[in-house]
């Protein structure tokens, strides 16, 4: 039967299991927008197409399904490329569908013509121009398949508008995807294995390294599992949190430059580290050859090229996180390491995450309190800068796929759309925004399409008025010149009223939990604007280019 | 050190442009890149001439190849025996004695393509070294005007 390339496609993300697609119409995606209006899934018209890329990434954090945005060709686009640039440093599977000017234009500079192939090459596990219809369902499967597979990340799928309007006898693509060039290697090397879980046995001062490939495989349990049998302390990089429970005895929290003194120390300290779906950053590594000096490594990842990037491994184990960790549980013994976990655990308890009390509201307290208001089970998304640091450090994630938060490239503007997918993924669950007052001003429009979609999401303005983390370094590294860091904002109140979303400002101390809870219990979109001290610095802190157990600003 | 890698990639658009932006965007240096069908002509094959200062490096130049969706497979033929050609296609002024440019043809089995008054188009095959060897002889007895090189390919054995 001939179907137009837009019901084909429309057919393929059903085959997917697509149930929403977050974004914006224009010229050379309207044959498919028109399709979408009679197929069953959720169409979310978002207010500007980068926030449509941050929601479906969202989304597909949340859940661990694929998230899928759209946006015209052109300026439609070219403004999901942060997005894409976003899901791609955090490994997050994304489908980008983009409209591109007709075939028999392309090149010719044509109206809200851009080269979306090739702008976004280095940001894209990888990306297609769909230039003949025959190909186009099989394309649709297989960014599907890429995006979700091995190390996931996002796919771009540029389709001309007439290959969206023609029509084409398409038999229905069966079987799995299969790509002579892309196998990914799931199961781990038995002798790895081996090897693996004899330097473990043997060393005395292990420590498990564990990063966002834990979540993204979903080897939480497996995990849990290792470090309770080896009795080793586990740290977690950012991606991670939730990928160990932050409350469990044996966690030291998150390393690196704001990583906590335990973590720092027992990852420099350390004779093994069993390195988990992490990519060793240089923002955990530090000064890079400080790092660990006595240590061996062991990488489990699924992408070799992350095996001695940055940091040379002893046993690379390239495999599924999930599978690589339950093939060592099947072999590791306990090692010789109680007094060094007694070390660590004193570490632990003598250089705890803390803050000066203070008689105004300090932003920690406030995360502090929205931690113990939703028992910890909200999933907390996050913009960039001082405020998602502390969320990282002051709730207590116990649980996979509860932290939404651009690790890799640090989008600001991420949290707000980036809390919409996740909410209509998990409807269930407690959603905020922990945001800053200068990040929340960069999607800010979007509040407008959580209300017009009715998602009852929290955000929580820390309004310090600064840039706060760029001032932390002016007044650190710059001789406290703070040039372009003092920000002003709009009344987040009347802006949350004229949305029709409800706005509550806090300003002293006692009012913070009875505001978060009053925040909880109005079924809408609600802002919350703390009015937090201003000259706060995130601590510890390791300054760019040392070692990381050089850290200041520790009690 | 220079290393001579074999990629195999789909015959797809693009893919020249996705190799050479790897190189860029990651700072690793090409020296040389020629790209052809193969026998199977859904398939490319690249030679690929890249400056690798340390192993670690050049372990990074291979797995990012092969990180891409569209490499098949990637052969570092430094570490076996190989053969390597370059195409050379060079037009020199006429020197005032023309018996020096013809010893040079013969001694690297040089073609000519054309001969004029004022100038010759020579062709020659050969090892990246030799091709040095004979554009820096032909320097000593007339003037290179142009030349053209295909880049080194090579096949391991």
């Amino acid at each position: 039967m001939k179907k137009k390339g837009a019901q084909i496609i429309v057919d393929a993300l059903a085959q997917e299991g697509v149930q929403v697609i977050f974004g914006y119409p224009g010229g050379s995606i309207l044959p498919l927008t028109d399709a979408l209006y009679d197929a069953p899934l959720r169409f979310i018209l978002v207010r500007h197409e980068q926030g449509a890329a941050h929601a479906a990434d969202g989304y597909a954090r949340a859940t661990g399904r694929v998230g899928v945005c759209l946006a015209t060709s052109g300026p439609g686009a070219t403004n999901i490329v942060t997005g894409l640039a976003t899901a791609y440093m955090d490994s997050i599977p994304l489908v980008a569908l983009t409209g591109q000017v007709k075939t028999n234009l392309i090149g010719n500079d044509a109206f809200q013509e851009a080269d979306m192939t090739g702008i976004t090459r280095p940001i894209t596990k990888h990306n297609y121009l769909v230039k003949n219809i025959a190909d186009l369902a099989r394309t649709i499967h297989e960014a599907f398949h890429i995006a979700a597979t091995g190390r996931p990340g996002p796919v771009l799928v540029d389709i001309p508008a007439d290959i969206q309007m023609q029509e084409y006898d398409a038999d229905p693509v069966c079987g799995e995807v299969c790509l002579r060039s892309y196998k990914p290697t799931y199961d781990p090397h038995p002798g790895q294995i081996k090897r693996a879980a004899k330097l473990i046995s043997q060393s005395r001062r292990p420590i498990i390294y564990a990063g966002g490939g834990v979540i993204l495989s979903g080897a939480h349990q497996e995990l849990l599992t290792l470090a309770e049998a080896l009795q080793a302390p586990v740290t977690t990089t950012l991606m991670g949190l939730g990928g160990f429970p932050g409350t469990h005895h044996l966690s030291v929290g998150m390393l690196g430059m704001h990583g906590t003194v335990a973590a720092n120390h027992a990852i420099m300290d350390s004779d093994v580290i069993i390195a988990v779906g992490a990519r060793f950053d240089d923002r955990v590594t530090g000064r890079v050859d400080k790092f660990a000096p006595d240590a061996k490594i062991i990488h489990i990842d699924i992408d070799p090229s992350a095996i001695s990037k940055n940091v040379a491994v002893h046993i690379p184990i390239v495999c599924d996180a999930r599978r690589g960790l339950a093939a060592l549980n099947a072999l590791v013994k306990k090692p010789d390491a109680a007094k060094w976990l007694a070390q660590v655990l004193e570490w632990k308890k003598k250089h705890p995450l803390e803050y000066k009390p203070s008689r105004k509201i300090s932003p920690q307290y406030v995360i502090e309190q929205i931690y113990e208001v939703t028992g910890g089970d909200a999933v907390i998304c996050t913009e960039v800068g001082q405020h998602q640091m502390w969320a990282a450090q002051y709730y207590r994630y116990t649980q996979p796929r509860r932290w939404v938060s651009s690790g890799g490239l640090g989008t600001m503007g991420f949290g707000l759309p980036a809390a919409i997918g996740a909410k209509i993924g998990r409807p269930d669950k407690l959603v905020f925004d922990i945001a800053g007052d200068g990040s929340i001003q960069m999607n800010i429009q979007e509040l407008g399409t959580a209300m017009a979609n009715k998602i009852d999401i929290k955000v929580a303005i820390l309004n310090n008025g600064y840039l706060g983390m760029v001032r932390q370094w002016q007044e650190l590294f710059y001789k406290r010149r703070y040039a372009a860091t003092p920000i002003t904002s709009p009344d987040f109140v009347k802006l949350a009223e004229s949305y029709g979303a409800a706005g509550i400002r806090v300003e002293k101390k006692s009012e913070v939990k009875k505001a978060i809870k009053e925040a909880i219990a109005i079924p809408n979109l609600v802002v919350l604007e703390f009015i937090v001290e201003e000259d706060m610095n995130v601590f510890p802190m390791v300054p760019a280019g040392e070692a990381i157990n050089q850290m200041i600003g520790m009690a | 050190m220079k290393h001579t890698i074999s990629v195999l990639v789909e015959n797809k658009p693009g893919v020249l442009a996705r190799i050479s932006g790897l190189f860029s965007a990651r700072g690793f240096n090409i020296d040389s890149l020629a790209v052809g069908e193969t026998n199977d002509p859904t398939m490319s094959r690249m030679t690929i001439v890249a400056n690798a200062p340390d192993e670690r490096i050049l372990e990074q130049i291979k797995k990012q190849l092969n990180k891409l969706i569209d490499v098949i497979s990637v052969v570092d033929l430094t570490r076996r025996d190989f053969f390597e050609r370059e195409l050379l296609l060079i037009k020199v002024q006429n020197p005032v004695e023309s018996k020096s440019l013809s010893a040079l043809i013969g001694k690297y089995a040089a073609t000519v393509l054309s001969q004029e008054d004022t100038e010759t188009i020579i062709e020659a095959v050969g090892t990246y070294a030799r091709m040095n060897e004979l554009v820096e002889a032909l320097k000593g007895v007339g003037t290179v005007k142009e030349l053209v090189r295909t880049g080194r390919i090579a096949i391991g054995c």
